[in-house]
């Protein structure tokens, strides 16, 4: 017999109340850095002192896609990669509402990496979360558009030869209002950023590098996700306001984390009623949403 | 010289190179950990990060057959909260003990 059906078996955790109990334990891996990102998500809002009610989050398709099921606030799981259509939509229906897309990063700047830039361009008041583990790990570990050159992916067994994305460099050259990017292992720098972004108006984006170990660690002989989080700690340098053009990240190479970017711009809703308040005089009422 | 002082209840672990000029005053709060033992998945993050290095690998395993955390040193636990933080598996937290710890001091 194990020893601890003894120790504490009713214990609850103060995640609980957030978490759908009915769908834990989650399917991730041993090691995977995405619960860690939960939590820190949810710390953001207890900081932020959002109720329940004022924050939604949209998820696209993956192993971060499931945050969406496991989360036990108003939230959608949506087909891959259509994770920012779908909240562009709900935020525009309902712009006091805060919405959170947390997916990772074969959904958002692969699959929908034409949404991606375009919500960015636009400035829609979202907040995305982008778990960067560098692979598609639910798949198969095919290579991603992140995938760093010279690594092995199951799709590239020779390893990767193009060039990847660099996410802070694309959300900043594509008009992101607030950049940041902190590791799985950062958590206490990753709930001020999240909860910034949440708090921040306009199209703001946080990229958390997070460990995989069954695919990305595994292919690649680095250990486990335990040796990642050991890698990130050792090789992380932190360069606030770095210039988003050196952020590129190479095989087992330096990672450059940091708030890189906090400016200012109208949003999608801001714009939209300046310019018709412009060109229609009185007759225009400034739209704010369509649920009363 | 390093010399070892009484600056909260227990921590036992304590060194300083010199006596914190409000060391009587200033009391470390004493945290207990508490560890969901069957939600673990032995990710060991909570072992490896633990500032004071409160927590070790069990040797037993729990229903998933995973080595669990176990505290092995319960003084030196100051409730900075970065295990529950870590814990991917929402298998681990701190709570403040009042009694021992004395709050925010």
């Amino acid at each position: 017999m194990t020893k601890e059906a003894t120790l504490e078996p009713e214990l609850s955790h103060p995640m609980d109340d957030l978490l759908r109990m009915d769908r834990i334990p989650h399917i991730w891996c041993p090691t995977c850095g995405l619960g860690t990102v939960v939590t820190a998500f949810a710390s953001a809002i207890e900081k932020l002192q959002l109720g329940l009610d004022d924050i939604t989050v949209v998820s696209g398709i993956g192993c971060t896609g499931r945050v969406a099921g496991y989360v036990k606030i108003d939230s959608f799981h949506t087909t891959h990669g259509r994770a920012i259509p779908f909240a562009t939509g709900l935020h525009l229906a309902n712009p006091k509402l805060k919405t959170v897309v947390i997916s990772g990063d074969g959904d958002l700047i692969s699959i929908g990496g034409n949404h991606f830039i375009h919500a960015a361009r636009r400035n829609v008041d979202l907040t995305v979360i982008c778990v960067n583990n560098f692979i598609y790990a639910m798949t198969g570990g095919q290579v991603a558009p992140t995938t760093p050159l010279t690594a092995n992916a199951s799709t590239m067994p020779y390893g990767n030869f193009e060039q990847p994305f660099s996410i802070p460099y694309l959300a900043d050259s594509c008009g992101a209002v607030y950049v940041a990017r902190w590791s799985a292992l950062h958590v206490r720098r990753l709930v001020t950023a999240i909860a910034e972004a949440i708090a921040k108006p306009g199209f703001s984006v946080v990229e958390v590098i997070s460990p995989c170990s069954t695919l990305y660690s595994r292919r690649n002989r680095l250990g486990s996700g335990l040796d990642l989080m050991r890698f990130y700690h050792d090789n992380c340098e932190i360069k606030h306001g770095a210039d988003t053009r050196e952020l590129a990240i190479g095989f087992q190479e330096k990672i450059t984390v940091g708030k890189f970017i906090d400016r200012d711009r109208p949003t999608f809703v801001e714009s939209m009623n300046n310019w018709y308040g412009k060109v229609f005089g009185d007759e225009y009422e400034p739209y704010e949403g369509s649920v009363k | 010289m390093p010399q070892d002082l009484p600056a909260g209840p227990k921590s036992t672990t304590a060194k300083y190179w010199r006596k914190p000029l409000d060391a009587d005053t200033v009391k470390v709060p004493h945290g207990e950990i508490h560890i969901v033992v069957n939600r673990c998945k032995g990710c060991l993050f909570c072992v490896e990060y633990c500032p004071r290095e409160v927590l070790e690998i069990s040797e037993d395993f729990n229903v998933k057959g995973y080595h669990f955390p176990e505290v092995s040193k319960d003084d030196a636990c100051v409730n900075c909260g970065l295990c529950e933080m870590l814990c991917p598996e929402f298998a681990i937290f701190c709570v403040l003990d009042e009694e021992e710890g004395g709050g925010e001091g």
